[in-house]
């Protein structure tokens, strides 16, 4: 029998040359006359492992990382030995069981449990890994009995907003309509996040079966996942495994033979953070400008083509699969307080060992970036960390004790948001960050509003005459008073939350702007 | 130019009966002609429609839609914070300066067309930089100047994705 290989193909993987490294192994292996079959994988989450190798042995799966071309001979020469066991361990390289690196192995994985095991393409790996058995669970149910379900699991969206996903689903449930839509937000556009191309690129078989049953639950019979056009790697797999669910009998007409027909399609942004927001969204997949709309009506009610329509992050649709199939009272187990089930951090920048974290809520950020992150990449001090996106809050050290948890992060005035950590060291100049966090509105701003739209472009202005010490105090008040409108002006959290990080930096890190005794001369 | 009228024309009849088929259709013909073209705007309105300035608004709302012909590869370099956080600010700076060109320009022989993008999902091992559909990971400068080396050597159909 061939010896079996696993190399993954997803983003990160290929950025780090994964591609290279498999037709390396295959001429390798061909000039050394051995055997190989190697499986493109998606990613397990650790990046830092990246490409991170797989060999199938008598023991269990054994992992080398991170390899290049360069290493492969010295593999290939491993895997010929007499015993490959015992030689893996002399490599360089060599990491042991995959299972059993801590990094993975301390994790809770509900979500992300099959990630990086099998080919994410192969729709029979995914039913071997118990795939389709919520959506099975899910046909013998009334859409009231699922949407209960979900109620009981104590889900909330995971794209940031948090809203409770039983209850937005009840409401699109309990409104009257002959057409109704579920929507997948797949505009994952916060920087530091990439649990949503992960999961759709490891694992999108779990994400065609969630909007799936959430189509049963409230009775739609069309989704479309909006997918940012940043992702091309995500969007070749979506499309290639929606063509097979629909060939196996679990998408499309007549699902499993039950009589009920769920459609999906992908559509592709392009390249507006904005269309991340809901409303916005639904404006772009109709095809128009993506201006946020006003609340009330809410998309559960007035939604695409002014259907009611469930609009859930990739995450939030991901877990509805794994509560069905393993039962709500499972989910609710972990978490704390209102916070329930897993979060899926994703630990990005300048950070030692960058991946996909899967936890329970309650850890705090401080276990997270020193357990798993065992410090900086430069192996500078930290200095700060930015939660939740570029409208998340800039975190100084005193502060990374908190809970992940919800309503602990807003106490802060800070955000989980969608699970994104950016740990920048001591070289940062948070001046700069907080003209940034202005500068990506005035970019990224729908235009609807004045606040956001003419407030950002005063805010880079402002913030420039404050680090040039031009009338320091008076333009900190206007600073303050700007950042005052824009939070309880603008419709959105774009231009509602922008101030988020400009006042975090400011409050924690006034020496960057020149304010206290220390650069002041 | 006829061409490019008759390529635009036939992705109208393509797309005009699919709901809110505006945006696949604008990305098509991106993917045909390369840019959106002005002379795509009336057909595209009539064929939709829609009016004028309602496909415009659409163009002009979205970053990826270029309105003029772009450089056989585009370069987009990543400016979100987990990269400024890996030092992509330097990135930026030397990428403008020895490509000679600024964000929206393309270089002189028609080689690269420098983008900013806002995140491109690789922040784990940043600064990111994507060329066409490839994306690639921890470039620095010199890993930059490698990879302009090889586009400068490779034929124009020899990227696809990771390839």
């Amino acid at each position: 029998m061939s010896l079996q290989i696993f190399v993954p193909q997803d983003t990160t993987a290929l950025a780090l040359g994964a591609e290279k490294v498999a037709s390396a192994l295959i001429q390798g292996a061909q000039k050394l006359g051995l055997d190989i079959e190697i499986t493109r994988n998606g990613s397990r989450g650790m990046f830092w492992l990246e490409p991170l190798m797989e060999v199938e042995t008598e023991t269990g799966r054994i992992g080398f990382g991170p390899v290049n071309t360069a290493n492969v001979e010295s593999i290939l020469s491993v895997l010929n030995s007499d015993s490959v066991e015992t030689k893996a361990m002399e490599h360089p390289l060599y990491l042991g069981e995959v299972s059993d690196i801590e990094y993975l192995s301390k994790q809770q994985r509900l979500t992300f449990k099959r990630s990086g095991i099998a080919d994410p393409t192969c729709i029979e790996s995914y039913q071997h890994q118990e795939g389709f058995s919520g959506l099975a669970k899910a046909l013998t149910m009334t859409g009231q009995d699922i949407v209960d379900e979900l109620k009981n699991s104590g889900l909330r969206g995971r794209g940031g907003a948090a809203f409770p996903a039983g209850i937005k689903w009840q409401t699109v449930l309990d409104t009257p309509g002959e057409q109704k839509y579920i929507v997948c937000n797949a505009d994952e556009g916060d920087s530091g996040t990439f649990a949503d191309r992960l999961l759709m690129e490891s694992d999108p078989y779990q994400l065609i079966e969630g909007m799936t049953i959430a189509g049963l639950a409230v009775g739609a019979n069309q989704g479309y996942i909006y997918l940012r056009s940043e992702y091309p790697v995500a969007h070749k797999i979506l499309n290639l495994t929606i063509e097979r669910a629909i060939k196996a009998g679990f998408l499309g007409a007549n699902v499993c033979d039950s009589g009920k027909d769920f459609f999906l399609e992908v559509r592709l942004g392009a390249g507006a953070y904005i269309c991340g927001e809901e409303t916005s969204l639904l404006e772009s997949l109709e095809g128009k400008r993506g201006m946020v709309r006003a609340k009330p009506p809410l998309p559960a009610i007035e939604g695409l083509f002014g259907k009611p329509t469930v609009v859930n992050n990739v995450l939030t649709l991901g877990a509805v699969a794994s509560i069905l199939e393993q039962g709500s009272d499972t989910y609710k187990n972990f978490g704390m307080g209102r916070s329930r089930g897993t979060l899926a951090v994703q630990l990005a920048g300048n950070v030692k060992r960058g991946g996909l974290i899967e936890l329970a809520f309650g850890v705090t950020l401080r276990e997270v970036v020193d357990n798993f992150g065992q410090g900086t990449f430069s192996g500078r001090p930290i200095r700060a960390i930015q939660m939740g996106g570029p409208l998340g809050a800039f975190l100084p050290e005193s502060q990374w004790d908190t809970p992940l948890d919800y309503e602990a992060f807003a106490a802060i005035k800070a955000m989980i948001g969608h699970g994104g950590i950016v740990v920048f060291d001591d070289t940062v100049d948070m001046a700069a960050q907080a003209r940034f966090a202005m500068e990506f509105c005035v970019i990224e701003s729908c235009g609807k509003c004045t606040p956001c739209r003419i407030g950002s472009t005063r805010g880079v202005e402002v913030i420039d005459r404050i680090v040039a010490n031009e009338d320091r105090d008076n333009n900190l008040i206007l600073l303050h008073d700007l950042c005052d409108t824009m939070e309880l002006g603008s419709l959105c959290a774009m231009g509602g939350m922008t101030p988020f990080p400009v006042r975090s930096a400011l409050t924690y890190f006034e020496e960057d702007f020149g304010i206290s005794s220390r650069r002041d001369h | 130019m006829l061409d490019i009228n008759s390529n635009v024309d036939q992705l109208i009849e393509q797309y005009k009966t699919l709901p809110g088929g505006l945006l696949p259709l604008l990305h098509a013909v991106k993917e045909a002609v390369g840019y959106v073209p002005e002379s795509a705007v009336a057909p595209i309105a009539k064929g939709l429609n829609l009016s004028r300035a309602e496909v415009h608004g659409v163009i002009s709302f979205y970053h990826d839609f270029n309105t003029h012909p772009v450089g056989r590869h585009t370069v987009q370099i990543c400016r979100a914070e987990a990269c400024q956080s890996m030092g992509s600010r330097d990135i930026e700076a030397h990428a403008k300066q020895s490509l000679g060109i600024d964000y929206g320009e393309t270089t002189t022989d028609g080689l690269v067309t420098l983008e900013p993008v806002y995140c491109l999902g690789n922040c784990a091992c940043s600064p990111s930089v994507r060329i066409n559909d490839d994306i690639h990971a921890r470039v620095d400068r010199s890993r930059f100047d490698e990879l302009m080396e090889e586009l400068s050597h490779a034929s124009p159909d020899a990227f696809g994705v990771n390839s």
